[in-house]
């Protein structure tokens, strides 16, 4: 097919909002190289700038029919739309709270390029409706990802967080390609509604290896088991803001592509169902047990974030069999997404603190720090009216929908378990005798903490809107 | 005007903790005086209340329509004698002296936040809105004995908390079971209570039905799901304690009655027996184990497994369809009726139990003796409060309990008989603890003992003087009450 000028246009408007970000981050890269070194925070604002525009395109789009673009490799579709919503808001909070973190560093200007290029890979694996782009968006999402986590080259830490993730990664992202290199010769085509019609009569076997590859790089993204072990790395190592991102921004892009991927299989021939739904269990229980004894709230963070990865796979063990599969997995996204920034956003305003130890009587010294705290973890048990609340809500009643009762059970079993971890940082924080207070960092890294508390709660409490524009939504195709 | 007493406490929540440090001292007239609104909001709604009818002044704004969840709140005779007790036990445990640790502000919020989200739980005509404040109820409790608490607080805070979360996540999976076999996908209430959507038989209905069982078995809490409350009692403040029994723990019985019975009557008949058994294990239980108490507060938390397995009782034989039915409306009745009287008299014993503890800093009770002559005041309320607890006629306890087994008498005579057994042993317990604690002689050590001050009495005047004229003249409570028994039982 050889496509001419009109279609390529045509293609461009479509894909507006990436264009943005990858036009904002190149942008950026030329400022940070020829401005002088005092000169270079303001990257963070031409970052919000980008982000702020690729919103306004994201809203407009919004309003439009869904539909299928770039020769049937990307969908513009409301799932995309909204997860792109979520990438950007979170990027946004990640650019406020890196200001005043990355304010000594002399690199800081290419630092935002580089988060912008990690969103895009985000949002391009959010659309992806075709294995090559799939590939690229999580080489994309990926390289520009070890680079956030190493930013602080002298640190040990961050250093051993990126090599760490790096070796994961590039092993995960290799199997993927050869996942993906065994589809395209069993359906002859890498679209994935051409793969639809040609893994009909495919062979099982080599279908479920070349599956189980491509997943394993979703995994990774994910955060789900078997590629799971890089979360906890992340989050104790790489700079607390890139962290946050981290953990976040890739979920949500991942989360959103299996669920097209696995509507792509053949479910007579490879009952992909029962195999999420253990992997499901599986991740949501190994992140919990793992976190339970955890004396490093950043590393707690990480493997609670695991858990909550296994609570996300649930949506998509409903897909296609409830209707509630899709609002479950963007009020997750939505709630996780914003509740983990906010946690991480105190840790950020508190300087990286990280012993849990040290959490011992701060409420007292910083009742609003630790309060939002409290609410992101709250919001992670799922204790109404939280957005996590909602999202487990929904989630939960996606599974007992789809014939998944076990997995509901065991859902609640673990956000029991998980209480225990949160409370052993909140309890001390609150019980213990008031502590004396904590140097902060700043200004911004407190409104992006404010912002992303406000909005777990309005998930959970104004949650009409969203459910009203979630309810009718479905993947593009379907 | 429901809504008022909800969210005026919730508010003043709020605002109390926005208010500035050197105002610390307004703190308590304030929480008192709002608390005076959902008192005043709850004696207008009892007054208005017309017997015989169902749900009233019921108030509905749609909150999330495409998921079939509204804002929906009103009463019947089952919410409003419930809704109106806790009322009454808040404004008393915030008049009630309590050490504040220097975080006045932070406990009458606690306070207000916890009145707010009680009354929700009572007043909700919503599944999910009912939800939501049931489980906010733990996050409140859970802060109260952490951050007030004494000896281990912080244990049997997280341990309170872990194990009623472990229920009221049971509880939510049960309510998706009820809300996924609407057919037209809604949390409302009073559409599940008429139109009784889970089929009767079949693992679904099964399945939600133990999961809302374990949801209120743990909170009531009914043996052997009640590990959780002994620790917690007796670590929280007297005044939490007093929330935590007189209201907390009813939630778990009004869940029994309003979701288990109410929305799925036919699979509730099923278990009925089981659920009996159950209730009579508690009340022996309870009884035996506090009788072997040597701690006073335990003894009374022990107690309140001992009294809530007479409600369910009741709540079981009203639920079984077999007997006559003015047998299961009298059970019915009065385990309604114990409900709002074990509040306001374990109520009154745990403040009574803080008094004693701020005077003699322990609760062991073989460390007493003979206090009735240094604290006649102590005395008298106290000895009222135990034989109303232990069921002695012309006081609120006798009228429920008589009731109950007279009740049950009808539908499971063995149960009952044994279940009278409970009686008994209550009846020795709180005999010898009067005994130990304010007669005898007055151990050296005490001479400087302290009768009840001022704020004491005027808590437990009201209190008390409830539990005699529910005793005396129960026909004001029994009628509200009957509206629902009628409507529920059919006789």
């Amino acid at each position: 097919m050889q496509p001419d000028a009109g279609a390529m246009a045509q293609a461009a408007v479509d894909v507006l909002p990436a264009l943005i970000l990858a036009g904002g981050a190149i942008l950026i890269i030329f400022y940070a190289l020829f401005v002088r070194r005092t000169l270079q925070v303001w990257a963070a604002a031409l970052a919000t700038a980008t982000l702020a525009a690729a919103g306004y395109a994201v809203g407009v789009f919004l309003g439009e029919p869904p539909g299928v673009t770039f020769f049937g490799t990307f969908a513009v579709d409301g799932v995309n739309l909204w997860a792109t919503a979520i990438i950007l808001v979170v990027t946004v909070l990640t650019v406020a709270l890196s200001v005043e973190w990355f304010d000594t560093d002399a690199r800081q200007g290419e630092y935002y390029a580089v988060v912008l290029f990690s969103a895009l890979g985000a949002v391009l694996l959010a659309g992806a409706l075709d294995l090559m782009e799939l590939v690229i968006a999580m080489m994309l999402a990926s390289v520009t990802a070890y680079t956030m986590a190493g930013y602080h080259r002298r640190s040990r830490s961050s250093s051993e967080a990126a090599i760490k993730y790096f070796l994961l990664g590039g092993l995960a992202n290799g199997v993927m390609v050869y996942g993906v290199a065994l589809l395209f010769g069993l359906a002859g085509s890498t679209t994935f509604s051409e793969l639809e019609t040609g893994l009909a009569g495919a062979d099982p076997l080599a279908l479920v290896v070349g599956f189980g590859f491509v997943a394993m790089g979703v995994a990774f993204k994910l955060g789900a088991l078997p590629a799971h072990q890089w979360m906890p790395d992340v989050a104790q190592g790489a700079p607390a803001p890139a962290a946050a991102f981290l953990l976040v921004a890739g979920k949500v892009g991942a989360l959103v592509v299996l669920a097209r991927l696995v509507m792509v299989l053949p479910e007579d021939l490879l009952g992909w169902r029962p195999v999420v739904a253990l992997l499901a269990a599986a991740t949501m229980t190994l992140g919990n047990l793992a976190a339970l004894w955890q004396d490093d709230v950043r590393r707690l963070l990480g493997w609670s974030s695991v858990s909550q990865t296994g609570y996300g796979l649930l949506a998509v063990v409903a897909v296609g069999r409830s209707d509630l599969a899709i609002p479950s997995l963007l009020f997750f996204l939505a709630a996780y997404a914003l509740g983990n920034m906010a946690a991480f956003g105190v840790v950020v305003e508190l300087r990286g603190l990280t012993d849990r130890g040290a959490y011992r009587g701060l409420a007292g010294p910083h009742p609003w720090l630790i309060g939002g705290l409290a609410v992101s973890f709250l919001s992670f048990v799922g204790i109404p009216p939280l957005g996590g609340f909602a999202a487990k809500l929904l989630l939960m009643g996606a599974v007992i929908d789809a014939g998944y009762t076990w997995l509901a059970v065991l859902t609640i079993i673990n956000s029991a378990i998980s209480l225990f971890y949160y409370a052993r940082v909140l309890g001390p924080a609150y019980f213990g005798a008031a502590a004396r207070p904590r140097p902060v960092l700043g200004r911004w890294a407190g409104a992006a903490v404010l912002v992303a508390v406000v909005g777990v709660v309005a998930i959970g409490v104004v949650a009409q809107p969203l459910a009203q524009a979630w309810g009718a939504l479905s993947l593009v195709g379907r | 005007m429901l809504t008022v007493a909800v969210f005026v406490p919730l508010a003043a929540a709020v605002a109390l903790l926005a208010l500035p440090k050197r105002r610390e001292a307004w703190a308590r007239p304030t929480a008192i005086a709002v608390s005076l609104v959902p008192l005043a909001v709850m004696v207008i709604a009892w007054i208005r209340f017309q017997l015989g009818s169902g749900f009233q002044l019921v108030e509905s704004v749609p909150w999330i329509p495409a998921l079939g969840i509204t804002y929906k709140v009103g009463i019947d005779g089952l919410s409003l004698p419930l809704a109106a007790m806790s009322a009454l036990l808040f404004t008393i445990s915030m008049i009630y002296p309590a050490d504040l640790r220097g975080k006045a502000r932070q406990y009458f919020a606690a306070f207000l936040f916890l009145e707010a989200i009680s009354l929700g739980v009572f007043l909700s005509l919503d599944l999910i809105l009912f939800f939501v404040f049931w489980d906010l109820s733990l996050v409140g409790m859970y802060f109260l004995i952490g951050i007030w608490g004494h000896g281990d607080a912080q244990r049997s805070a997280l341990k309170f908390f872990l194990y009623t979360l472990v229920g009221s996540l049971a509880l939510l999976l049960g309510i998706l079971g009820i809300y996924l076999s609407t057919p037209d996908r809604t949390f409302d209430m009073v559409e599940i209570i008429r139109t009784n959507p889970v089929p009767a038989t079949g693992l679904a209905s099964t399945l939600i039905f133990l999961a809302l069982g374990l949801g209120f078995a743990v909170k009531t809490p009914l043996a052997p799901f009640h590990t959780w409350l002994p620790p917690a009692h007796v670590d929280a403040p007297a005044p939490a304690s007093t929330i935590l029994a007189g209201v907390l723990l009813k939630m778990g019985t009004y869940g029994f009655i309003r979701l288990s019975l109410q929305m799925m009557p036919e699979t509730f008949q099923r278990f009925a027996f089981p659920l009996g058994v159950l209730a009579v294990i508690s009340i022996l239980y309870g009884a035996l184990v506090a009788m072997a108490q040597t701690s006073l507060k335990r003894l009374i938390a022990y107690t309140s497994v001992n009294h809530m397995g007479y409600v369910i009782l009741g709540v079981a034989a009203a639920g079984a369809m077999i007997g006559p039915e003015s047998a299961r409306s009298l059970a019915l009745t009065g385990a309604t009726i114990e409900m709002v009287a074990h509040g306001l008299i374990t109520g009154a014993l745990f403040l009574i139990s803080g008094s004693i503890l701020a005077r003699g800093e322990t609760y062991e009770i073989g460390a007493f003796g003979g206090l009735a002559a240094r604290s006649p005041k102590l005395a008298g309320f106290t000895m009222l409060a135990a034989f109303a607890s232990l069921g002695l006629p012309g006081l609120a306890g006798f009228v429920a309990e008589f009731q109950i087994f007279a009740g049950t008498l009808g539908v499971y005579p063995w149960l009952a008989g044994v279940g009278l057994l409970g009686i008994v042993i209550t009846a020795a317990l709180f005999l010898r603890m009067i005994q130990q604690v304010f007669l005898g002689e007055l151990p050296p050590r005490w001479e400087g003992w302290r009768d009840l001050g001022r704020a004491e009495v005027v808590a437990l005047v009201p209190i008390l003087a409830f539990v005699v004229i529910i005793g005396v003249v129960p026909a004001w409570l029994v009628d509200v009450i009957d509206t629902l028994s009628r409507n529920l039982v059919g006789s």
